[in-house]
């Protein structure tokens, strides 16, 4: 069992979500995050001083998939996702021990 | 004891008021608390001529005196004579003069309530100009300045400032407002304070009376309400309150008899021949400049805002609004305010000089948030800062209140783009030196207002002001032929003003900080105002992002 953590542009994230429903992934969970990598932040003035803008906004997604489903979605996550320009984020992959549906009390991959 | 003394004294007002007698002098014009015997037949004008006064000692030598005082005496005569044959027409006539009144008193009172809706628009720009862990705190301020000030200007400061006003001419002349306090200098009268209508009592329970209290309540407020701005996220709710004491009471009305009372500034023209005096229409420097005044030693006074500027004194991180989106609101219904504040200067809706006074003002506004957003964008930061608009929208309608009435459309215009550039001059500039304006009330309402009563003295075009403060004659400026007489006039008011307010504000800052302190710890600054000091956040449940948080210094 795996977590992908996917950090995407905001306005990526209907494409991303669509594009892992295509491939038959059928929850997620999305946070309003702010960070910045290489692409820095920029400046800007109000009322005439300058200030940086170092952490922009972003969208973070978390799915927790099956190990065999991973390399799929990741492939999917990146498709729409990618503008090619600085800024468009980063996935990480980690290791997740179990997973419990609260309802059902069924474990592991079934509860995902 | 603090809390004591403020709670009997509140107290004591109240019972006096309510159970006190009446104060009228046996020799007091009578008070029509009514309103039925306001407004008569010579409230039409020329209708009723009255018999001329009575000649004496060289005067009755002079013959064209005595000619013109023959001819006075027989239409006076005449108009007698004929008055007993047409009764009725007499009897219209009082009711023509009463509508003509109740005319006066409408449009004064409504535009009175625009003004009123003004301290909404303050509100909100103050408030959205502010991060939003102070935004209850400087709401709180905007809506307590309204019962503060009031109780204030009832108590004592609308007798102080309109105690010696005279005979009110567009409201039936009431003339119960009569005792200034004068002194004779080099033999020329300086009327300092007004003494009359105390809580609204003898004299001032007139129809009149109140109506004029209602409307120079409201701009009372108006200055009122300038310096929580320039102050704010860091004023002691308590050292706020106690301010709004004294702001109600004298600061304000001490100047604002000077100039709109009686007083000695409005007396420039008829004692040294300085045009009509100093002039101003609806408030450049009694309401907008001592706000500005006001504001400026506040800011000065009580320091930066923690973390804007680093230990040298070198802004270091611009402390950004909240809230735009209300800003703008607050700057649209200030500007629907202002048609009452300039045209309801007139406190006549039959002087319909208002046309052009609601027009110049629309004009000077507009003008002016054009000229600061493209001198912003064009010349400054590249960016058209929403901020910067509404403070020169602002800018303009300021700079046009004193002048709305005398001047022309292209005046108007003219007077707003520099506005519009002064402004942001100015808001740079008092960043720079480090006084830290949180909303630029130091350079919308301060510089604009000294700026807006000045140009009376160059755009006054002649067209109107017939007579005002007593002297005949429209108003003209320096570009209308009129030369600079009206303009050292209005130099010598706002220069009194800036002195005047600057004390008076230096002796309530160092008295509140003596009584309660004037700023909250540096603690209380960083966790936001509004918990430590009022109890509640301004958004429960809403979660604060890094803007909102007060930047700590780089070591």
């Amino acid at each position: 069992m795996k977590k992908i953590e996917a950090i995407i542009k905001p306005f990526k994230l209907e494409e991303v979500k669509d594009a892992l429903g295509e491939i038959g992934i059928e929850g997620m969970t999305v946070t309003e995050v702010k960070g910045f990598g290489r692409q820095k932040g920029h400046t800007e003035i109000y009322r005439g001083s300058e200030y940086t803008v170092d952490f922009l906004p972003k969208i973070k997604l978390e799915v927790v998939l099956p190990n065999e489903r991973v390399d799929a979605a990741s492939a999917a996550i990146v498709k729409a996702a990618k503008t090619g320009k600085i800024g468009d984020g980063k996935i990480f992959v980690t290791t997740i021990d179990d997973s419990i549906r609260i309802r059902t009390e069924e474990k592991g991959d079934k509860a995902l | 004891m603090i809390k004591k003394f403020l709670l009997t004294a509140i107290t004591a007002i109240t019972l006096i008021s309510a159970f006190s007698p009446a104060m009228l002098r046996a020799d007091d014009p009578k008070p029509d608390p009514n309103g039925g015997n306001t407004g008569v037949a010579s409230d039409v004008p020329g209708f009723v001529v009255s018999a001329p006064a009575e000649l004496a000692g060289d005067d009755l030598k002079d013959t064209n005196k005595v000619a013109a005082y023959n001819d006075a005496k027989k239409a006076a005569s005449d108009y007698a004579a004929q008055a007993k044959l047409e009764p009725l027409a007499v009897k219209l006539a009082d009711n023509v003069g009463h509508n003509r009144v109740a005319i006066n008193f409408m449009w004064t009172l409504v535009t009175g309530f625009l003004v009123m809706f003004m301290q909404a628009g303050f509100a909100l720009v103050e408030t959205g100009l502010c991060r939003a862990k102070n935004s209850s705190h400087t709401m709180a301020m905007n809506f307590m300045i309204y019962p503060m000030g009031m109780l204030g200007f009832y108590l004592c400061g609308f007798a102080f400032m309109f105690g010696g006003l005279g005979a009110i001419g567009t409201m039936g002349g009431y003339a119960g407002l009569n005792h200034e306090i004068t002194l004779t200098i080099a033999g020329h009268p300086f009327g300092i304070l007004g003494w009359k209508g105390f809580l609204l009592k003898g004299a001032g329970y007139d129809t009149a009376a109140f109506c004029l209290f209602l409307f120079q309540m409201v701009f009372m407020d108006t200055t009122a309400t300038i310096p929580t701005g320039a102050a704010a996220e860091r004023w002691k709710f308590s050292a706020f309150m106690l301010y709004g004491c004294a702001i109600g009471t004298i600061m304000y009305p001490l100047f604002g008899n000077w100039v709109w009372g009686g007083g000695w500034l409005s007396q420039l023209g008829t004692n040294f021949g300085l045009g009509h005096g100093h002039l101003d229409f609806a408030g450049s420097s009694v309401v907008h400049m001592q706000g500005g005044v006001i504001a400026l030693i506040f800011a000065w006074l009580i320091g930066p805002r923690h973390g804007k500027y680093d230990k040298t004194g070198k802004l270091v991180h611009p402390i950004l609004p909240h809230n735009i989106p209300m800003v703008m609101l607050g700057t649209f219904i200030l500007a629907f305010g202002w048609f009452g504040f300039n045209p309801g200067s007139t406190l006549a809706g039959t002087d319909l000089r208002i046309a052009v006074i609601a027009v110049n003002t629309m004009i000077a506004g507009s003008t002016a948030a054009l000229a600061t957003t493209l001198y912003v964008w064009w010349f400054k930061t590249k960016k058209p800062d929403p901020s910067m608009m509404c403070n020169g929208m602002l800018a303009g309608l300021v700079a046009i209140t004193a002048p709305c009435a005398f001047v022309s459309a292209g005046g108007a215009a003219l007077i707003g783009i520099i506005a519009g550039i002064v402004v942001v001059e100015a808001v740079f500039f008092f960043d720079k030196i480090g006084i830290d304006d949180a909303v630029g009330a130091i350079s919308v309402h301060g510089v604009n207002g000294c700026w807006g009563c000045l140009s009376i003295g160059l755009f006054a075009d002649g067209t109107y002001g017939d007579g005002f403060n007593g002297v005949a004659g429209n108003v003209k400026g320096l570009f209308y032929g009129g030369g600079m007489s009206q303009f050292w006039a209005e130099l010598i008011g706002v220069t009194t003003c800036f002195v005047t307010l600057s004390v008076l504000s230096l002796v309530v800052y160092f008295a509140v900080e003596k009584l309660v302190g004037n700023r909250v710890t540096v603690e209380v600054e960083i966790e936001g105002l509004d918990l430590p000091e009022m109890g509640v956040p301004g958004y429960s449940g809403v979660q604060m992002d890094k803007d909102s948080e007060t930047p700590m210094l780089k070591a």
